[in-house]
């Protein structure tokens, strides 16, 4: 254990307003939200001008964007698709991620009502509440999400634990070995000439 | 990083360009060896007869022309742009364990962003006696340490879970640097301000849009994190979080957090966007595991590898490499050229030393032949990284992050060498 430093008196203390406009995450119990609201019916014209350009109209993406809505049930396919509806355990994170660092490119711009919004508007395009659902601080803890159960903490010392092998075998270790696959088929590396130095 | 299918790129391998400068390469070891005097030994050479450029030429310099090959690289394919993207560090072409800050990965969510010293805060606040701010100046003024530690970003070779898929060590392996850090125990900083005995977690984040919060449990914040100023004894380099960026050795690259601004005690995780949707690890079964924080032991020969092949035919070949672990030293490193049937153990160039990067050499005499290249790690807790095979076995192919399989390069008879997957 450290030994208790003795304080050098660096630094000053922080103001309350220093730490409002700084400390802004949201954790899974709501700690954090301010008070406010917004329905999916507002999220929806917000989302058309901040946020359809990349996303989509519905939430499901352009392009290579992230797509926000769908992908339920898909965890276990062969390709997953993870949104907010089929993945994310907790609501807090996407309240907290919206209003801290999107839109991408212009962060920090939405007020605590439209993050709640646009919130809404994502939840609807997931098909999580109807139409007329008005999210706020109060009903925050309410939203359900679907994967919240789909989480574990790491456990690789207990499922892996056959990789600490104090012998590794040195000879012999297997009859035959075979290529199965060749990175050159897929043929997808970039170019490397003409790279500027 | 995106899940969306590849698309095709630009098709011709550097093989091309590669077996024409080994075929010159041929001709000019030829010429040494040939029955007449070499020109480049007999003719008095302009860098012998004039003088080269004055001390004022160059301030701060840059690697000579000659070496305009060894650059971070880009996939374009795999994000949707390039400003929450990633490059790799051209690991086939370095040496020794010091990455070069000029060409070390980058990894940002929102760009890399300018902040001068003189901007700088740093807030530490939430479950403590005094929340605090301070200055850059003050930073400095904390004792300080030195330590060597390499920074992997979670989704290295992340891309070849499902197959072989990119050919070069740079692309499959260079998420990755590992520098000497000089900066202050983010311990003292907490000490500062002291921490109440709720305190559990420490969330961290940095000044950027991103701001890429993450969560730390107490324990680890208050054991070997560092908050780093300087890196290979300069200033880190903008894109690698100038002026301040946490260190977290052995722990996953994105809790590394650069252009570090605030750091929170709490008695719970904030279960940040950056470790619920994203730096979660989905298994078969569609459950996914969380809070993967330790990067596991790894290795890769670096060459010869796709991007390095052999084009001095055979004889003694130096077969080299790298390996780590976020659980502590690297113990050894075995060596196979059949594929993993039989395996040699290689020669460290330095004892390993705790989550740092450490280079190993197997020198060889190449008979020429096809050679299937492996590597294989141990680190100081006992651990053998596995193949492929062993990992999938546990996790299927959808866990993106952590991929620290055994890498195989397939040296063909002509030295060229290509990324495989093998039974």
């Amino acid at each position: 254990a450290p030994a208790m430093a003795e304080k050098l008196g660096l630094g000053r203390a922080a103001l309350p307003e220093e730490i409002a406009a700084w400390d802004l995450d949201v954790s899974p119990d709501g700690t954090g939200l301010p008070a406010g609201s917004g329905s999916v019916e507002d999220g929806e014209m917000l989302f058309a001008e901040h946020c359809a350009i990349c996303h989509g109209d519905f939430a499901e993406g352009v392009d290579n964007w992230p797509k926000l809505a769908g992908g339920k049930g898909t965890l276990a396919d062969k390709d997953p698709l993870k949104t907010v509806g089929s993945y994310w355990p907790y609501l807090s994170t996407a309240w907290d991620y919206v209003n801290r660092s999107m839109p991408f490119g212009n962060a920090q711009t939405l007020s605590a009502d439209d993050t709640y919004a646009i919130v809404a508007y994502i939840l609807y395009s997931n098909d999580l509440v109807e139409d007329d659902f008005v999210l706020s601080d109060e009903n925050f803890l309410d939203v359900e999400m679907p994967n919240a159960g789909g989480f574990i903490v790491d456990d690789r010392e207990a499922t892996e634990a056959h990789f600490w092998t104090s012998e590794p075998c040195m000879e012999d270790c297997k009859d035959t070995v075979e290529i199965t696959m060749r990175a050159a088929v897929l043929d997808v590396t970039p170019e490397e000439i003409g790279t500027e130095a | 990083m995106s899940e969306s299918s590849p698309k095709k790129a630009p098709s011709r391998r550097q093989f091309l360009t590669g077996a024409a400068a080994a075929g010159a390469g041929a001709v000019a070891a030829g010429a040494a060896r040939a029955a007449g005097p070499d020109p480049l030994i007999t003719d008095v050479q302009d860098w012998a007869r004039a003088t080269g450029e004055g001390v004022d030429a160059t301030p701060y310099g840059l690697p000579i022309e000659f070496e305009s090959d060894v650059v971070r690289r880009n996939v374009e394919w795999l994000t949707a742009d390039t400003i929450s993207s990633i490059n790799f560090t051209p690991i086939h072409a370095l040496d020794g364990t010091i990455t070069p800050q000029g060409c070390a990965f980058e990894r940002h969510h929102s760009g890399a962003i300018e902040l001068r010293k003189d901007d700088y805060r740093l807030m530490i606040n939430g479950l403590v006696d005094t929340p605090l701010v301070f200055t850059y100046g003050d930073l400095e003024r904390f004792p300080r340490e030195n330590r060597v530690y390499f920074c992997e970003c979670a989704a290295n070779t992340g891309m070849e879970w499902a197959g072989a898929q990119l050919n070069g060590a740079q692309f499959t392996h260079g998420m990755i640097h590992n520098m000497e850090y000089s900066g202050v125990p983010l311990r003292s900083l907490l000490q500062e301000a002291g921490v109440k005995p709720e305190g559990k977690w420490v969330y961290v984040e940095g000044a950027d849009a991103s701001s890429n919060g993450r969560s730390i449990p107490l324990e680890k914040a208050m054991d070997d994190v560092m908050v780093a100023f300087k890196a290979n004894g300069e200033a880190l380099r903008k894109e690698h979080g100038y002026p301040v960026r946490l260190v977290v050795p052995g722990w996953e690259g994105n809790m590394w957090v650069k252009w570090l601004r605030r750091v929170e005690v709490m008695e719970g995780p904030v279960e940040s966007r950056e470790e619920t949707s994203k730096y979660t690890d989905t298994l078969a079964n569609g459950t996914s595991r969380k809070w993967t924080w330790v990067m596991d032991a790894k290795s890769v020969v670096t060459s010869p590898s796709p991007q390095a092949p052999i084009r001095h035919g055979p004889g003694p070949l130096v077969i080299t490499g790298l390996a780590w672990s976020g659980r502590g030293a690297i113990t050894g490193v075995d060596v196979s050229v059949d594929g993993g049937i039989t395996w040699m153990p290689a020669r460290l160039a330095a004892p390993g030393t705790d989550k740092a990067l450490t280079r190993f050499y197997l020198d060889h005499n190449w008979d020429g032949s096809e050679m299937l290249l492996q590597s294989r790690a141990k680190d100081s807790t006992g651990y053998v990284q596995p193949t492929k095979a062993q990992l999938r076995e546990v996790r299927g192919e959808n866990s993106i992050y952590h991929n620290n399989c055994v890498q195989t390069w397939w040296v063909k008879e002509n030295g060229e060498a290509e990324n495989v997957e093998v039974s």
